[in-house]
This record gives structure tokens, C-alpha cells and sequence, in this order.
């Protein structure tokens, strides 16, 4: 059996709704990460589908800042969590829109830090408490949280991938999943790689130096 | 390994462990801790369970929506009063249940059992079927591990969410896993527990997803408090001997099939059942007039 009895007596979490309240918790904390934990100046929410229709309802709006905010599920601050937003100075904005073909519990979340960063990715919460980035700052994107995440956009020229995967064998960091798409042959492409350790600071900063890389995102794991 | 109840009875053979025994050995393999650690964490999770089943019942506690609430303290005092029916025990099992429902509706913090929308059937069932035996810390914990046991093949072989299989997948698996539980619990084999957890589901084949403008309240507190009778029944029927017929396996199988053939109006859409009745209609109005509702996302089709 591969299901933890965890996951079955799980998670423990401030209610109502484990997917539309501890799922977008986790939807808000993955941008908490993705943003590498800076202080968020502004927040536009948009929320497609059910979520948009049990907002406020499940607690969903709470649950998504409390998350953005770097709270857990457990955390008895979600139901404050707007108000605690509001005091620390952070623009809180939701709306409803058609995020087109994804799954009914899906949300598209724009962050920008105070040192004038913007960050964008869409999560969609599946069920459980489970969620799926399904696109992070414009490339589609497929990570549950479990596992520290890094996704590296970069030109689709032989050996980029290779070079990634040595930086990262480098700093013994062991490879679980690892996914490559382009737009199209010699273009911008992207690869997101799940690893059983943590990902140092400085995989990203050796990366950044190649040739080829536009960008590197580390993510912590945030499930 | 295990993936069903059939290779878990093999497991156990004529070793005398309980599910719960086997439960345990494979999480310290693959979660990789020792048994104290589970048995620390599985002592965490019920003091959280024992604490949402408590809250209610001096207090009425009310949902964010601000639409139901107070029931678990009804419910405790009309205990107090000595006029209720049933015996004491299942009694208590609803109250806690009931407070555990309502504890979760007020965004209080719970333990998913299976999931937030059954989360009041196991801890209610345990805790007031603990309180008659006056089960040891050990044995409760252990019961908690042959629930998450039963958990984990619904969750492998059919499921355990409303949106997929509607209400029989998620107050059915909670109702089906203290059956169990509880069994256990009274000193059931493990051949009687899994007729129990059997039993439950069977009762519960086919029970619609329905919330009240989408919101996990109406119907779900009640389902809860039902839950209990439901698991409580089950194991009564295991302890006299008398089985399901139609073993656990396919009973799950029987479950998933039946929640496939579910129409998506009633499965946690809010768009059937007792949600679109004219009251259930006017409650929703009552929440989402002002403005929760946007009206304008084509994917929800919730909109009136």
C-alpha cells in the first residue's frame, strides 16, 4: 500500500472544505514560494469556476492569502488572514474569470514583491487537499508541491538540459521527475525538475550564469 | 504489500495481528519512521479530533456562512434531558459528530477523515464507543490505525471524494472506516471488522452529493451525525455473527461503479438533490446575492 494513513486521516486543517479551502491554502502557499518568500506588495486573484462561485463561502479567499503569507493548513490565523494582509500593507484583489479548458477549482494568482518583482502562475485544486501548478510566469508548468521544485526557461540548444542535470548531481541533489516541453524547435523551452532534496541557492545562481537560461525558479515544496 | 482486503487477511493469515497491526508495519516502511513516531503523530491527530468533538457542546458553534449551526450543543443538551431513544452511546457519537461538522463549517481546525466534509463520523463513532469500553490510549490509537487501514483501499480502489462519487464515497468511506474502527475496538476479528466496514458502505450504496449552494453544511452535519448510526449498526450486525454476503472488495468496487454512473448534478455541484429545491434555492440566494456569485463563469454553470 502506498497511500500513507496520513493522507487518509489528513490533513489536519482549518475547515471548511479540503479542497476549496486547504487546496487553495496550498495554491497561496506555492506562490509564497515561487515568489521566494519576499514580502508581497499586491495580489490580484482570479478565481474561475467554483471557486469563484463558493469564494467566501468555503473560506477560499482566506485560505489563498493566508497561504500567500506562508501559513499552513493548520494555521488558526487563515480566518484572519485578510485582515492580517491588510495590516501588513499587502493589496488584496479578487476576481472571477474564464480561465478557459481547467479544471472547475482553478485560480490564476499575479504577485508583485515590494522590491517591484511580478511573479504570475495558475494552481488548480483537484480534490483532498491535493493541488496541481499547472503555469508559472507565463510556461505551463506540472508540480503537486511534494517535492522542492525547479523550473529553468531557457533557449532549446543541445546540452542545456545536460548541464542542468550535472549542476544538480553536483550538489547531490537527486532527480525524481523531470519534464521538458518548446515552443518550438530552437526556442524558448522549459524544464521543470522535482528533486528529493532541497535545491542550494547556488544551483540557481551557477544556472544563471550559462549561456541560454532566461530564468530559473526554485520552489520549495509547499505540500 | 497489500491492495486489497483479501491480500491484507493473507497478511495477517493465522499471525494473530490486527489490521491495525499491518497498517502500521507498512507506514514505518514506506513513510520510512519508527512506530512511535506513528503511534505519536496518530496520538496528535486524535487529540485535534477530540477537541473539534467537543467544542460544540456547551457552545453553539455557527459556520462562516452564518446559515446553520448549534446543532452538537442541541443535540448534548437534549442528552442531558434523558428523553432520547437511542442508547447513550450512539447518543454521544452523534453530539460529537455534529460538533466536529459544525467546529469545521466555523473554519475551526480538524482532521480530514477521509475528508473535511465527513470529518465528525469516525472521531464521534470512537471517541463515544471508547468512553462504554473504557478503551486503553493503545487500543484507541490502534483503531484509529485499522480506519486509515480501510481508508486507504477505498481511496486504492474506488474513492473517497463527493465530486467523483458523491456522498456515499465520502460519508460512506468515513461511516464504513469507524465501523471498523470500532470493531476492532469490541474485540472483532479481523474477517468481522472488514464485514462491518462491508456493511456500511452497503447501507449508504448510492447516496447523492447535494450541499446547499455548494457549501459543506446541508446536508453534510447531519450526514455526519447519520454516519454514526450507520457505523455504530454495522458493527453490532459483525459482532452477532452475521455478514455482509458480498465481501468488502466488491462491495468497494459496487461503490465506485455506482458513483461513475451518478449523473454530475449529483456529484458536489450543487445543482441536484435537496440544493436545488426551492428552500435550497432561496438559501443559496440568501449567501450569494450579494455579489458571491459573479454570474458570469461559463464553466460553474451554477448561476440562476
Amino acid at each position: 500500500m502506498n497511500i500513507s494513513m496520513f493522507d487518509i486521516l489528513g490533513p489536519v486543517m482549518i475547515g471548511p472544505s479540503s479542497s476549496h479551502t486547504a487546496g487553495a491554502q496550498r495554491i497561496g502557499k506555492a506562490m509564497y514560494m515561487i515568489s521566494g518568500k519576499e514580502e508581497i506588495a499586491k495580489v490580484d486573484f482570479y478565481l474561475h469556476g467554483s471557486f469563484s462561485h463558493t469564494l467566501s463561502g468555503h473560506g477560499t479567499d482566506r485560505a489563498l492569502v493566508a497561504g500567500l503569507m506562508g501559513m499552513d493548513a493548520s494555521d488558526a490565523r487563515i480566518r484572519n488572514s485578510l485582515q492580517i494582509a491588510k495590516e501588513r500593507g499587502i493589496e488584496v484583489s479578487f476576481q472571477p474569470e474564464d480561465l478557459g479548458d481547467v479544471h472547475p477549482n482553478t485560480v490564476k494568482v499575479i504577485a508583485t514583491t515590494k522590491s517591484g518583482k511580478t511573479y504570475s502562475m495558475i494552481g488548480s485544486s483537484v480534490g483532498g487537499g491535493e493541488v496541481e501548478i499547472v503555469e508559472i510566469n507565463g510556461t505551463k508548468a506540472k508540480s503537486s508541491g511534494k517535492f522542492p521544485t525547479i523550473i529553468v526557461t531557457h533557449i532549446d540548444r543541445l546540452g542545456v538540459i545536460s548541464k542542468i542535470s550535472s549542476i544538480l548531481a553536483h550538489y547531490e541533489v537527486n532527480i525524481v521527475t523531470m519534464s521538458n516541453s518548446r515552443e518550438k524547435k530552437g526556442s524558448t523551452a522549459t524544464t521543470m525538475i522535482e528533486t528529493d532534496h532541497e535545491i542550494p541557492l547556488s544551483v540557481k545562481e551557477e544556472l544563471e550564469e550559462l549561456d541560454y537560461i532566461h530564468q530559473v525558479v526554485l520552489v520549495e515544496k509547499f505540500a | 504489500m497489500y491492495h486489497n482486503a483479501k491480500e491484507l487477511l493473507a497478511l495477517i493469515g493465522d499471525s494473530g495481528k490486527s489490521i491495525a497491526d499491518i497498517v502500521i508495519e507498512n507506514e514505518m516502511e514506506i513513510s520510512e519512521i519508527s512506530r512511535e513516531a506513528i503511534m505519536d503523530e496518530l496520538q496528535r491527530r486524535y487529540d485535534i479530533m477530540y477537541k473539534a468533538c467537543h467544542d460544540g457542546l456547551e457552545t453553539a458553534v455557527i459556520s462562516i456562512s452564518g446559515l446553520t449551526g448549534g446543532t452538537g450543543k442541541q443535540m448534548w443538551d437534549f442528552i442531558k434531558s434523558g428523553k432520547g431513544i437511542q442508547d447513550l452511546t450512539t447518543q454521544k457519537g452523534i453530539a460529537y459528530a455534529l460538533s466536529c461538522s459544525e467546529v469545521n463549517a466555523s473554519m475551526g481546525l480538524i482532521v480530514a477523515a477521509p475528508t473535511a466534509g465527513a470529518c465528525g463520523i469516525l472521531p464521534g463513532t470512537l471517541i463515544a464507543v471508547a468512553e462504554k469500553l473504557q478503551s486503553s490510549k493503545e487500543d484507541i490509537l490502534k483503531a484509529l490505525a485499522t480506519a486509515a487501514g480501510i481508508g486507504q483501499l477505498i481511496t486504492k480502489n474506488a474513492t473517497v471524494s463527493g465530486a467523483e462519487g458523491g456522498c456515499q464515497a465520502e460519508c460512506g468511506a468515513a461511516a464504513s472506516m469507524a465501523a471498523a474502527a470500532i470493531t476492532q475496538l469490541c474485540g472483532g476479528t479481523p474477517e468481522q471488522c472488514f464485514e462491518a466496514a462491508a456493511i456500511a458502505i452497503k447501507n449508504i450504496m448510492g447516496l447523492v452529493c447535494d450541499p446547499v449552494a455548494g457549501l459543506v453544511e446541508m446536508p453534510c452535519t447531519k450526514r455526519n451525525a447519520s454516519g454514526v448510526g450507520n457505523a455504530i449498526l454495522s458493527c453490532d450486525l459483525a459482532m452477532a455473527g452475521i455478514t455482509s454476503h458480498i465481501p468488502f472488495d466488491e462491495v468497494v468496487d459496487a461503490m465506485f461503479r455506482v458513483g461513475k454512473a451518478l449523473p454530475s448534478t449529483l456529484r458536489e455541484t450543487a445543482l441536484g438533490g435537496i440544493a436545488v429545491t426551492p428552500t435550497g434555492m432561496a438559501l443559496k440566494e440568501k449567501i450569494f446575492g450579494n455579489g458571491g456569485c459573479s454570474g458570469n463563469c461559463s464553466s460553474c454553470g451554477g448561476c440562476h
